[in-house]
């Protein structure tokens, strides 16, 4: 708190003396160099989840067991699933937000600079911890099990019957989450006060509105994880039962508690993406982004009602018929707010001199495939539907469609947007095409089938299927295999632009409108920028 | 930023709203487990009967009956055999039945068993109306031993017209360790009196 702002009392114009080597990043109180961290760590962190998706591909290619057993299966789909969530996406956006947010407001820094450093360098350890666990399960003495109870570990799975490396996976939690509340608080901290004079709240670009809003579900939900994983603690070693049904307590609440997080969860994982999306239409279609207060007011209510749909996540789990009707109108209501947004898209393209530039091909496959996700989440808030679907891989189509090809698909177009102003170098075309048109063909290789076999009856998290589902996993695997290999395509990208191999970029490569203060800085970036804030007309 | 003299204020001041609103919000998950008991308590979610003695019912509606079937299982790990002694029983709603459930100990080792009962339909829940029962405390039983273990109850006539059936279920828990930890912890708390 004390160090805050001390920087810009300093007079470190006359002396730059940036730091360099191991020291820069370890010490860095620099948002661009903690952005680029925070960037890097979640591309890796991608590349290890989808090494563990791949072992599961590998695993359902045929039907029978070949590759593992259906144990270590289970952990591969845990710890798949909790390395994309909380080390992959949540990551890739605070790194986003890191870079961009006080390039965007025309702020020198972010508000908590050390506080910064601080919710980055505790995801290494979170990450080491958890995926310690499967290291040595795979390759211990022993073999003990690393968690593999499902990335939503519901109790008892992960209380009464939880191995021992459960407890390795709380402190993991614990761990994210403390950074994941640290970085959303520096978001509103920054967002709130350090503002060019002149930027009020309805002129911030919508990346900023979106990630504000994001912030405040982040530390309104992250704490309710943590008391999750600290109930899940308490009862495994301290003779509590809060889902202990023995003992007087209730499995179900933890699904309760759980979803109560991980329904705001899934929108904070999707707000940043409309907000990059909303930056990126309107400069290729070179007009306006349309509707812009609705945009704001749009993501305002998805994170409100996101709060009063998590049950919809547990039909199943026996409710009464009203809390039953309630969620499900609840959750329908949200399509509402959400096609305003892809609604407002369209119209800013309607009429506009469209190119498709490489982060325009991005954004505009993640309008398409996100609506396909978005479809497929209506069918499944219908409840008696629902009862049909749930668990099955219908669901898994779903939530990796708004996930992959929406989540992931947005990080890839901000990433080929601003990579030119984080590096001074245009990423290579040819390379960024061939990683397009693969992801976009693989991704629906990939997921698309998903929805065939997930209707015909295949359950999801089991390490075999019956027969007639194996044409479709065989492609499905297939697809999987040939995503997984596209992204080291952008590994080639990202580090020919870092090693400034590739066109120079001009400091306005898209020819963004002036009002994106982004823009107005060199490209690359200089280490420190808007030391004297701009004025916004 | 010389316009902003108070910035350092600004930012520490909603630092501190902001690390108050993550704790509360911590607080607030703890807070979910009474609030959930609140709820199945008023919704009969979950199918969460009385788990204390009720008082007696005063009058009986001989206009309907309703019949009540009862349905047992024992948890993992618990080697008790357990089942009601009837099927199902018909009954006016305000009449009041005795229902007796036998369990036998098949391990060699005395167990403590507590049972959890469970109503469905779940708005049913709140209707019937224990005024004994044998899942309030634990029950204990040596190896080999087996007893009858008895639930007096009656159905609420405030009972929705519609439900002619329901069903009540237990499910028997083996607590033995738990129990024999907790008097572990007692001995300890009390200087190792024992």
């Amino acid at each position: 708190m004390t160090a805050t702002t001390a920087e810009h009392h300093d007079h470190h114009d006359d002396h730059h003396h940036a730091p360099h080597g191991l020291k820069r990043w370890l010490f860095s109180t620099n948002h661009k160099d903690i952005g680029t961290l925070y960037l890097w760590f979640s591309f890796a962190m991608f590349l290890v989840g989808g090494l563990l998706a791949l072992v599961i591909r590998a695993e359902l290619m045929y039907p029978g067991l070949q590759v593992v057993d259906p144990e270590f299966f289970n952990q591969m789909t845990t710890v798949h699933g909790l390395v994309m969530v909380f080390g992959a996406i949540m990551p890739a956006f605070v790194g986003l937000a890191n870079w961009m947010i006080p390039l965007m407001i025309g702020a020198p820094d972010m508000a908590l600079p050390r506080m910064n450093n601080w919710s980055f360098w505790i995801l290494p350890f979170a990450f080491s911890i958890l995926i310690g666990s499967v290291l040595m399960s795979a390759f211990g003495a022993g073999h003990p099990s690393a968690p593999n109870f499902g990335w939503t570990f519901y109790a008892p799975l992960s209380t009464t019957y939880g191995p021992a490396s459960t407890d390795l996976f709380i402190l993991s939690v614990h761990m994210m989450g403390i950074s994941s509340i640290m970085g959303a608080i520096n978001v509103v901290v920054t967002v709130f006060n350090l503002r060019a004079p002149g930027m009020t709240l309805m002129k911030m670009p919508l990346f900023v509105w979106t990630w504000l809003i994001t912030a405040f579900l982040l530390i309104a939900v992250m704490p309710v994880l943590a008391g999750a994983v600290t109930m899940m603690l308490t009862d495994r070693h301290f003779g509590t039962d809060f889902f202990n049904a023995a003992g007087g307590g209730d499995p179900v609440l933890f699904q309760h508690v759980f979803w109560f997080f991980g329904h705001p969860e899934v929108y904070i994982m999707i707000l940043p993406s409309f907000g990059i999306v909303s930056s990126i239409i309107p400069v290729f279609a070179r007009k306006p982004l349309f509707g812009y207060a609705s945009m704001v007011y749009a993501t305002a209510s998805i994170a409100l009602l996101s709060f009063v749909v998590w049950a919809h996540h547990m039909f199943t789990v026996g409710m009464p018929l009203a809390g039953t009707l309630f969620f499900m109108y609840m959750t329908m209501l949200i399509s509402v707010p959400t096609g305003v947004k892809v609604f407002n898209w369209i119209a800013t393209m309607w009429r506009g001199s469209l190119t498709f530039e490489l982060p325009m091909k991005w954004a505009l496959a993640f309008v398409i495939l996100f609506t396909c996700g978005g479809l497929s989440g209506l069918m499944l808030a219908i409840t008696p539907a629902d009862f049909q679907y749930h668990d099955t891989y219908f669901v898994v189509a779903h939530f990796h469609y708004v996930l992959v090809s929406g989540a992931v698909f947005s990080i890839m177009a901000a990433a080929y947007y601003w990579l030119p102003k984080w590096s001074g170098v245009m990423p290579n075309k040819i390379l960024g095409e061939v990683h397009f048109w693969f992801s976009l063909l693989s991704v629906n290789l990939l997921f698309f089938p998903m929805h065939f076999v997930g209707l015909a009856g295949m359950p999801r998290r089991y390490a075999d299927y019956a027969l007639q589902f194996t044409d479709y996993n065989f492609w499905i695997s297939i697809g999987a295999f040939w995503f997984g290999a596209s992204q080291l395509i952008f590994l080639a990208v990202a580090v020919l632009c870092c090693m400034k191999k590739g066109e120079k970029a001009p400091m306005n490569p898209w020819n963004a409108p002036e009002e994106d203060l982004e823009w107005t800085v060199p490209s690359p970036a200089p280490f420190h920028t808007f030391d004297t804030p701009p004025v916004i007309k | 930023m010389a316009e902003q003299p108070n910035l350092e204020d600004r930012i520490s001041g909603t630092l501190k709203k902001l690390l108050i609103a993550s704790v509360l919000m911590f607080g607030f998950g703890f807070a979910l487990v009474p609030l959930y008991d609140v709820i199945c308590d008023v919704t009969g979610l979950n199918g969460k009967t009385n788990s204390s003695a009720a008082a007696e019912s005063k009058e009986v509606d001989a206009s309907r009956t309703v019949r009540v079937q009862f349905v047992t299982q024992t948890n993992a790990d618990m080697p008790w055999e357990f089942r009601p002694e009837v099927r199902s029983v018909e009954l006016h709603p305000g009449e009041i039945k005795l229902v007796q459930f036998f369990a036998k100990n098949e391990a060699a080792d005395t167990v403590i068993g507590q049972a959890i009962p469970s109503v469905t339909p779940g708005v049913a829940a709140s209707y019937l109306k224990k005024t004994q029962c044998f899942c309030f405390n634990q029950q204990t039983l040596a190896g080999g031993k087996s007893m009858d273990m008895p639930v007096i109850f009656y159905l609420d006539p405030a009972i929705p017209k519609h439900i002619t059936e329901l069903t009540l279920s237990y499910t028997l828990y083996n607590v033995t360790e738990r129990e024999q930890q907790k008097s572990k912890d007692v001995a300890v708390h009390r200087g190792s009196q024992f």
